[in-house]
C-alpha cells in the first residue's frame, strides 16, 4: 500500500513528466483517459465583482463607488483593459496574461437561481444546483460525476472534507497537506475489519487509501509537505499546484473542487490597494500555482471560479459593500475559448439596478456550467436536467471551450 | 429506537458532554439525567484558568494602538511606494502581538474542557460561542474572539436568552467583526455634517453598514426563515447606528479604548419600524427594544429549538423534538436552562444508536478525556485542533462551524484522524489498557467488534489507536 506522500511525491513526479511531455511535440495534447481536466473554484463570502472587473466604461460607475473606485486603465494603479469597457482588477496580472493568451473568458452581471442576501443560503443554491437553499443533499457536480458514470470520471476536493457541491450518490475523495507521521499499513487493514458494519466509515476508508495507490511510483520524500505548514495563501497555492499535479496523472482524479473564503468585504474594502486588493493578490496567485501544476494538461483544462452573489453597487458607509446580487465569474484553462467579456450589461444606474441596489443579474451561472459540463466534459444534454433540476430557462452556454 | 438502561451513563457523558474522563461513569450511574441537569444548577463561578487573560477591553484597545502606530509609519514611508501587499504590511507585525492573547485564550478553553467534571456545561458554553460565532481569520478578532466567550456568553448561558443576546451584540468583539462601529446614520449629526461637506464629483457617502444587523436577524434570531425582508434589515441597521468601540481613528477616537461606546453622533434619529413593529426613538434603548422583541419572537425559539436539537441529538431532528424545545423556550420566556431541561428529559435524546459523528474538537476532547492526557505546552495542546482542520475559534464565517456529519467525515479528515490517533496512542505507549479504556470511556456503548479488536491488538499503543477510530468512539 502506498502512502499519501508517496502519491504526492508521485504527483511531483508526474508533473516532471508532464513538463518533459510539454517539449515533445504530439505529446503534450494527448488526451487523458477518462475526461478532460474541470476545476470548480468557489470564492466563499460574495466576491465584489465590481472590483474585480471594474465596468470603468459605465457612466454610473466612479460615483457609485467613490473611494474604492478601480481608475480606468493607463494610470499608476488603473484597471488591466479587456475591451475598452471592463477592466481587470491590478492585482490579478497572472490572470490577466491569461486573458493575452485568450485562455481567460470574463463573465459578468451573472448569479445562479438565488436572490435573496444570506451568504450560507446563497451557497447552498450555488452548489446544490437547485432554486432554493434546502432540499437537496446532493450537489451538481457530484450529479454530474454521476452522468458520466462508467468513463471512470473521479472527483476530489481539496481540503480535508467534501463540500455541498461535490456530495451525493458518486464517492468523492478528500486531500489536503497532511502534517503528521503516515501509519502502518497494518493498522488500516485492522480498522477496515473493525468499519465492516460500518457502510460510511468503511467507504470514507477506501477513498482515502485510494488516493493513496493511485500512483504507482518509487517514493523519495517530497518537498510539499514543508512548504504546506505556512497558512492562508502559500498553504492554498500548495494545494493547488499539488492538485494540478494529481489531476495531470494518468489515473488521477478529472474532477475537482477548491475552496477559497474570505471575500466578504463589508467594511474598509480598498481599491487598487487594501484588503480585497490583497485577497485578489492571493487568489491569482493560487489559479496560477493550479495552471503550473497541470503542466501540459492545462491546455486541456477549464476552470469555473465562482461566488454566491455581488455586492451592492453603492459603496456603504463604512467603504465597503453590503451583500448584493449580479457577481462576476472566471472561465480560464488551456480549453477556453477565452479572450472575452460574456456580459449583457444591465447599468449601474439606480433605475438599472436591482431592487435599486444591486447590479442586476442578467447571465444565469447555471447556463455557464451545464454549457461547460456539455462540452468540455461531455455529459449529455438530457442528463443536464437532472444535474441542474429546474433550469429549463437557462440553455447550455455555447462556444465556451475550444471544439 | 431503543433505549438501553445501562447504556445512560456513556450516552450523557458522550452525546451531552465531552466524553467521560476515568471514572466519570461511576459518577453518573445512579442518575444520568440527574447528573447532567445538576452541572446547570451550580451557580457560576469563572474558571481559574480564566484568572490570568487580559480582558477583551484590554486587547482590543492594544490591538487599535498598535493598528494607528502602524498606519502612521506607513503614511511615512509613503513614498517609498513597496508593492507589497499593504494591508499584509499592516498586520503582519499586530498579529505577532495579538497571537499570545489567542494561544492563553485556546490553551485555557482546552483546558477546561479536558478537565471539566460539568461538560455538559462546558459543552454549551462552545454551542453558543459558536452559534454567536467571529472568527479569527478578522485580524481584529483574533485576540478576542476568546473574550467575547468568556466575558458575554460563559456567565450567561443559564440565564435568559435576551440577556445572552444583548451581552453579545454590545460586546467589541462582536461590534468590530460584524463593522458596525463606523456605520452611520445618514441623518446622524456626523452624517449631516458630512453631507455637506461632500462636493466634487465623487463624493465619499457615509452611511449604514448593514452587516450586524443582516447577521443577528439571520443567524442569532429569527432564523433565515424568519420572515424578514431586506427593509427590515436595512432599518434594523439604522437603528444600531451608533452602537460602536471607543478608541478608534479620527472622530472615532473618543471614549474608553476597546470598550463598547454608544456614540449619539452616529446614531439615526427618529422612530423606525422593524417587522411591523414600531419603535420611538430613543438612543440605544431603541436597539435594546428591538433586540427584546427579537428575543421573544416565535421565530427565535423555533431557529434555537432547531439548532440545540441538531446538535445534540440527529443531523436532521425529529419535528416533535424541535417543537417541544420551541415551547418551552416561548413558555419560560427564553429561559435556557428550562429549555435545556426539556432536552434532557425527552427519551428520544436517549436513544442508543450513536447519531452524531463527532467533530474534531469533540473528537480530541473525548480522546485527551479517556486518556486522561493534557499535554504541558500551548502548542502541544493546540496543534490537534489545527491538524484535523477546527482551530479554536476559526469557523471563517459568522454562521460558525456546520453541525452535520457530511461537513466532517471527508476520506482526508478521516485519515487525519487516524494519523493523530496513532500519534497519540504512541506517546501514551502501553501504559493504558485498551479494553479497560474502553469500558471507562464508552462503557456497554462498545460493541462486540470492537472488544474483539482491541484485545486482539498487535500493541497496546495500536489497541488505544484502533479504541479512537472506533465507530462508536467516532460518534456521540
Amino acid at each position: 500500500m502506498r502512502s499519501r506522500r508517496d502519491f504526492l511525491s508521485a504527483g511531483a513526479r508526474l508533473g516532471f513528466g508532464a513538463a518533459l511531455a510539454a517539449a515533445l511535440p504530439g505529446v503534450s495534447f494527448a488526451a487523458l483517459p477518462g475526461a478532460d481536466p474541470f476545476v470548480v473554484v468557489i470564492l466563499r463570502g460574495a466576491l465584489d465583482g465590481l472590483s474585480a472587473v471594474p465596468p470603468y466604461g459605465d457612466p454610473a460607475y466612479i460615483s457609485a463607488r467613490g473611494p474604492i473606485a478601480i481608475a480606468r486603465p493607463g494610470g499608476a494603479h488603473g484597471a488591466l483593459d479587456l475591451d475598452g469597457f471592463f477592466g481587470l482588477h491590478p492585482a490579478l496580472p497572472l490572470l490577466y496574461a491569461r486573458w493575452q493568451a485568450k485562455e481567460l473568458l470574463v463573465v459578468h452581471a451573472t448569479a445562479s437561481a438565488y436572490r435573496e442576501r444570506s451568504h450560507f443560503d446563497g451557497q447552498n443554491v450555488l452548489e446544490n444546483g437547485g432554486d432554493r437553499p434546502s432540499g437537496s443533499a446532493s450537489g451538481w457536480l457530484n450529479r454530474a460525476l454521476a452522468a458520466l458514470a462508467g468513463r471512470g470520471v473521479d472527483g476530489l476536493a481539496l481540503g480535508q472534507n467534501v463540500p455541498l457541491i461535490l456530495r451525493g450518490p458518486v464517492p468523492v475523495g478528500s486531500w489536503a497537506p497532511s502534517a503528521l507521521p503516515e501509519v502502518e499499513p497494518e493498522l488500516l487493514t485492522r480498522l477496515r475489519d473493525l468499519y465492516s458494519n460500518d457502510a460510511t466509515l468503511s467507504a470514507r476508508l477506501d477513498e482515502a487509501t485510494h488516493l493513496e495507490t493511485l500512483a504507482d511510483t518509487e517514493a523519495p520524500t517530497g518537498g510539499a509537505m514543508e512548504q504546506s505548514k505556512g497558512g492562508g495563501i502559500e498553504r492554498l497555492k500548495t494545494i493547488a499546484e499539488t492538485a494540478g499535479r494529481m489531476i495531470a496523472g494518468p489515473k488521477g482524479p478529472r474532477v475537482a473542487v477548491l475552496d477559497a473564503g474570505g471575500w466578504d468585504t463589508h467594511a474598509s474594502e480598498g481599491g487598487a490597494e487594501g484588503q480585497l486588493a490583497g485577497r485578489l493578490g492571493g487568489l491569482d496567485q493560487v489559479l496560477d500555482a493550479l495552471r503550473q501544476g497541470l503542466g501540459a494538461q492545462w491546455s486541456r483544462t477549464a476552470v469555473l471560479v465562482c461566488t454566491e452573489f455581488g455586492r451592492t453597487v453603492q459603496v456603504n458607509g463604512t467603504r465597503g459593500t453590503d451583500h448584493g446580487t449580479g457577481a462576476a465569474a472566471f472561465v480560464l484553462g488551456g480549453a477556453v475559448r477565452g479572450g472575452r467579456v460574456l456580459a449583457d450589461w444591465p447599468g449601474l444606474a439606480e433605475r438599472q439596478r436591482y431592487e435599486g441596489r444591486d447590479l442586476r443579474a442578467t447571465t444565469d451561472l447555471r447556463a455557464l456550467a451545464k454549457g461547460l459540463l456539455r462540452d468540455h466534459l461531455g455529459v449529455a444534454d438530457r442528463a443536464l436536467a437532472d444535474v441542474f433540476p429546474a433550469s429549463e430557462a437557462a440553455a447550455p452556454a455555447r462556444d465556451l471551450v475550444r471544439g | 429506537m431503543t433505549i438501553d438502561t445501562a447504556k445512560q451513563p456513556a450516552i450523557a457523558a458522550s452525546r451531552f458532554g465531552f466524553g467521560a474522563r476515568p471514572g466519570e461513569l461511576d459518577a453518573a450511574r445512579a442518575d444520568p439525567r440527574g447528573w447532567l441537569l445538576a452541572q446547570l444548577r451550580t451557580p457560576y463561578r469563572a474558571p481559574a484558568e480564566l484568572d490570568a487573560l487580559a480582558s477583551g477591553r484590554e486587547i482590543l484597545a492594544s490591538f487599535l494602538a498598535a493598528r494607528a502606530a502602524r498606519a502612521a509609519e506607513k503614511q511615512a514611508a509613503a513614498r517609498e511606494a513597496s508593492r507589497d501587499d499593504p494591508v499584509k504590511q499592516l498586520f503582519a507585525g499586530i498579529r505577532q502581538q495579538l497571537l499570545p492573547h489567542y494561544q492563553a485564550q485556546a490553551a485555557a478553553r482546552t483546558r477546561i474542557a479536558l478537565a471539566s467534571e460539568s461538560s455538559f456545561r462546558e459543552r454549551l458554553v462552545h454551542f453558543w460561542s459558536n452559534h454567536f460565532a467571529v472568527s479569527i481569520d478578522k485580524p481584529i478578532c483574533l485576540g478576542t474572539a476568546g473574550a467575547l466567550e468568556n466575558e458575554a456568553i460563559r456567565p450567561r448561558i443559564d440565564g435568559r436568552f435576551a440577556d445572552l443576546l444583548l451581552a453579545v451584540e454590545t460586546h467589541p468583539a462582536m461590534i468590530t467583526y460584524l463593522d458596525n462601529q463606523r456605520s452611520m446614520g445618514p441623518h446622524s449629526a456626523l452624517g449631516e455634517r458630512a453631507a455637506r461637506r461632500a462636493d466634487g464629483p465623487a463624493p465619499v457617502r457615509l452611511g449604514l453598514n448593514e452587516n450586524l444587523a443582516r447577521e443577528i436577524l439571520e443567524l442569532h434570531t429569527l432564523g433565515v426563515d424568519g420572515g424578514y425582508t431586506q427593509a427590515d434589515v436595512t432599518t434594523f441597521a439604522a437603528v444600531i447606528t451608533g452602537w460602536s468601540i471607543g478608541g478608534g481613528e479620527g472622530r472615532y477616537a473618543d471614549g474608553e479604548p476597546g470598550a463598547f461606546v454608544f456614540r449619539d453622533a452616529l446614531h439615526e434619529p427618529g422612530s423606525k419600524t422593524v417587522l411591523g413593529r414600531r419603535y420611538a426613538d430613543a438612543d440605544m434603548a431603541q436597539g435594546k427594544a428591538v433586540l427584546r422583541d427579537l428575543a421573544a419572537h416565535p421565530a427565535t425559539a423555533r431557529h434555537i429549538a432547531m439548532k440545540l436539537a441538531r446538535h445534540f441529538v440527529a443531523d436532521e431532528p425529529p419535528a416533535e423534538l424541535v417543537e417541544r424545545l420551541a415551547s418551552a423556550f416561548r413558555t419560560s420566556e427564553g429561559h435556557l436552562p428550562t429549555v435545556y431541561t426539556a432536552l434532557v428529559n425527552w427519551d428520544g435524546a436517549w436513544q442508543s444508536d450513536t447519531l452524531k459523528f463527532k467533530q474534531p474538537h469533540e473528537f480530541i476532547y473525548s480522546s485527551l478525556r479517556a486518556l486522561d492526557v493534557t499535554p504541558r505546552e500551548p502548542k502541544a495542546l493546540l496543534a490537534p485542533f489545527e491538524v484535523l482542520g477546527q482551530r479554536h475559534w476559526s469557523p471563517g464565517s459568522p454562521a460558525g462551524w456546520p453541525d452535520r456529519q457530511a461537513d466532517w467525515d471527508g476520506a482526508d479528515a478521516l485519515m487525519q484522524r487516524i494519523e493523530w490517533s496513532v500519534a497519540l496512542a504512541d506517546r501514551v505507549g502501553d501504559s493504558h489498557s485498551a479494553l479497560a479504556t474502553a469500558d471507562a470511556a464508552l462503557g456497554p456503548l462498545a460493541s462486540t467488534q470492537t472488544r474483539k479488536a482491541l484485545a486482539s491488538a498487535s500493541s497496546g499503543s495500536q489497541g488505544l489507536a484502533l479504541l479512537l477510530m472506533s465507530p462508536e468512539f467516532q460518534r456521540r
